[in-house]
């Protein structure tokens, strides 16, 4: 049986969800459309139901792109999700709302259970229902009361789905909906039924107190304040940032060397190759840097989904909507923009939330222009290569000036670039904001390990497979290469070793270093030569823009290779040494400070992170927009730096 | 008095008599605002814009343009 899970925003939807399926669930989307499709599996008396949660709306008549799902599916009886048996989740304290949708889908005719929840609440308020009242007025409907946050209720909305399970009742003849587009249409039907909800409640309805106003919490005078609002909101982000970088390197660290060990363990243990290569250095290594990425996502999902199960979130949008939107954005991309500093996949993730097509857009191609985690060993080595170690005006570190002028770069560029999408974009829909405050509540600790497990879940299986296929590719073409110049090289670099009488380790890595010239990934960066040589950039750099791809961090590691630098400890001290030393076929230095300067900024704009790209593909159900991501991003990062160059050197 | 809702001042509540725009009247009918409906201004947000508002019960935001949209009687008693 397939039974459909419905409901306003805010109802504590999710909750009764999680209540009778628990971790019994999976995530996808509904055929075509980028709109979350939760699905779960409930047991009763061995029998299985399919159960699935649409979007939570205020109307069976969509309002955007995510609401049309639950129109669409519920007017079309051959829809593969259309389902036998609805169930309805309404706010008992916030009842003449809810019983607005709720008899949109009465109407519909299919078995219908009423699950009044937030009982509790609602108790708070003075309001009690007489469910005998109400029952009268939805005859066809099974009505049962729950407390989904207390775990309240379970057995009686399992009892209700199982009966009608096994006494299906016979679908009823349904009320004809209005088209989707007839708004006239709609709004008549809207006041008859408002006329006929305020019978329900004058009948069902008792309130001990006279009035029922909604209560302006003591928090929300703290969290809007012009001053403490910015400033509470400012402190939070701080904290959550200082837990994310003290504790998301500790399980990053881990995944790094303990793939890294695995790897050289099997390629030790398995016969040689080209079959032990493939899985010891292509597809292991591929592996970890899918589940290297995981700390960051667990861990930031961790805060947003606390932020926005306690109400806090929306007080966010509330506060930061009216400077966002003269650049085209929503208070509700605040938190994106904000969680890819840290890194831009669950930053892109985070931007279901935004209901505007547009708007979700916009913040999606300029998150990862927010200068991420990946990027500060790149900005490190730049900085400590090319900039002096002066003080400015007695107090200032030059260096620490320059790392903060790249992320104020990067935040510029993205808002900016924001500005611009704005008038590009087409929308036929206006922006709304029209956001509902919820009260606040304390967060349920069950509904955050779900999200949190969802969205990793999410990222490691869709979004990991197109990371892995792309690390396989680029390893191929690191390590393998015409095979004449391969060996030519490799043997040229042994015999200069042997003449230079060099350890066997420092043999391994000129070797290294040859054959990494001769691959096909080296002639890729002797081909882009000329494109990049007004950057100031030679070959050797090409060969590390390229293999950066794979994460941006990704360029300190193959400038070692190439410059045949051990990865040991204070690798960036020797790699800096080395690229002090390298100097052009004319003999000045390659790292001037123009060179250097235009290699940071081509790291703040260039879109070099396959991980982002799968997500973005992910999330917008085409490689259209990855595709016009790394294009715009790219053609900023070559003309940010060549500017750059020409106006230093 | 007619006003705008966009117009009323924190802490006063007001009477919902018409929605001009028609592309948000339906919306805000379906989240429970409606003519003949008693609203209050709650607060604002820090640059004045969106409004916080009480809707039978529950806090609505909407921004100021959305506001203007939505008419409303203000009970004489109120009016200095």
């Amino acid at each position: 049986m397939k039974i459909a899970l419905l409901g306003n925003p805010n109802t504590g939807k999710s909750s009764v969800f999680n209540l009778i399926t628990g971790l019994r669930q999976q995530v996808g989307n509904f055929p075509g459309v980028t709109v979350e499709k939760k699905t779960g599996t409930l047991l009763i008396d061995g029998d299985a139901h399919t159960l699935i949660d649409f979007p939570g709306t205020y109307s069976l008549y969509p309002r955007s792109k995510d609401e049309h799902v639950v129109y669409s599916v519920l007017s079309d009886e051959n829809s593969s999700d259309y389902p036998d048996v609805v169930v309805v989740v309404v706010d008992q304290s916030n009842l003449e709302r809810n019983l607005f949708f709720f008899s949109q889908i009465y109407d519909l005719g299919l078995p219908t259970i009423l699950v009044l929840n937030m009982t509790d609440l609602a108790q708070r308020n003075g309001l009690s229902v007489d469910l005998e009242k109400l029952n009268a007025f939805f005859p066809a409907a099974r009505i049962v009361s729950t407390n989904a946050r207390a775990g309240m209720g379970k057995e009686r909305l399992m009892t209700a789905i199982s009966d009608i399970s096994k006494n299906t009742p016979e679908k009823r003849t349904p009320i004809p909906l209005c088209p989707a587009d007839d708004i006239a249409c709609q709004e008549q039907e809207a006041s008859s039924r408002y006329t006929f909800i305020s019978e329900v409640i004058s009948a069902s309805m008792s309130k001990v107190e006279a009035e029922k106003k909604a209560v302006v919490s003591a928090l929300d005078r703290f969290f809007v304040h012009p001053i403490f609002g910015y400033l509470i909101f400012a402190a939070i982000l701080f904290i959550v940032f200082q837990f994310i970088f003290a504790f998301a390197a500790i399980p990053m660290d881990l995944i790094d060397t303990s793939f890294a060990e695995f790897g050289e363990w099997l390629s030790n243990a398995l016969p040689n190759g080209v079959f032990s290569d493939l899985i010891c250095q292509g597809i292991i290594p591929g592996i970890g840097g899918v589940l290297v990425f995981v700390p960051q996502i667990a861990l930031l999902f961790f805060f947003i989904s606390i932020l926005e199960e306690t109400g806090y979130l929306s007080r966010v949008v509330f506060i930061m909507d009216r400077l966002m939107r003269p650049l085209g954005l929503n208070g509700k991309s605040v938190v994106p923009l904000m969680s890819s500093v840290a890194c831009a996949i669950p930053g892109v993730m985070a931007t279901r939330t935004i209901s505007d097509w547009k708007e979700r857009m916009i913040t999606i191609l300029v998150a990862p222009l927010m200068s991420c985690s990946a990027r500060i060993p790149v900005y490190t080595l730049l900085i400590a290569l090319v900039i002096p170690k002066t003080t400015i005006l007695g107090i200032f570190n030059l260096q620490g000036l320059v790392l903060f002028g790249l992320y104020t770069l990067g935040l510029v560029a993205a808002l900016l670039v924001a500005v611009i999408l704005k008038f590009i974009l087409k929308s036929r829909d206006k922006g709304f904001l029209m956001l509902e405050l919820p009260t606040f509540k304390s967060p349920r600790w069950g509904n955050v390990g779900i999200t949190v497990w969802e969205k990793v879940k999410v990222f490691v299986l869709d979004a990991g497979k197109i990371i892995l296929a792309i690390s396989i590719l680029l390893w191929a073409l690191a390590t393998y290469g015409p095979s004449e110049s391969m060996k030519k090289n490799s043997a040229l670099a042994k015999k200069e070793a042997k003449a230079l009488h060099l350890s066997e380790e420092e043999t391994n890595q000129r070797v290294a270093s040859a054959k990494m010239e001769s691959s096909y990934i080296g002639h890729l960066g002797h081909f882009i030569e000329p494109a990049i040589k007004p950057l100031g950039y030679d070959w050797k750099i090409g060969i590390s823009l390229i293999t950066s791809f794979a994460a941006r961090e990704v360029f300190v590691g193959s400038l070692s290779t190439i410059y045949s630098v051990n990865e040991t400890d204070d690798v960036n001290k020797r790699l800096i040494d080395k690229m002090r030393a390298e100097k052009r076929t004319d003999g000045t230095p390659v790292y001037t400070l123009a060179a250097g300067a235009s290699l940071m900024v081509f790291y703040v704009f260039a879109m070099q992170c396959m991980a982002t790209l799968a997500v973005v593909k992910r999330e917008t159900n085409s490689w259209k927009w990855p595709l016009i991501q790394i294009g715009f991003m790219g053609a900023l990062a070559y003309f940010g730096a060549l500017i750059t160059f020409n106006l230093l050197s | 008095m007619s006003a705008k809702l966009s117009e009323i001042k924190i802490g006063n509540c007001a009477t919902v008599t018409s929605i001009s725009d028609s592309s948000i009247r339906l919306k805000l009918m379906e989240m429970g605002l409606l003519p003949g409906r008693e609203v209050t201004v709650l607060f604002r947000a820090p640059l004045g814009d969106p409004i916080a508002i009480d809707v039978n019960g529950y806090m609505l935001s909407l921004r100021l343009d959305e506001a203007a949209m939505i008419h409303v009687e203000e009970p004489s008693l109120v009016i200095a």
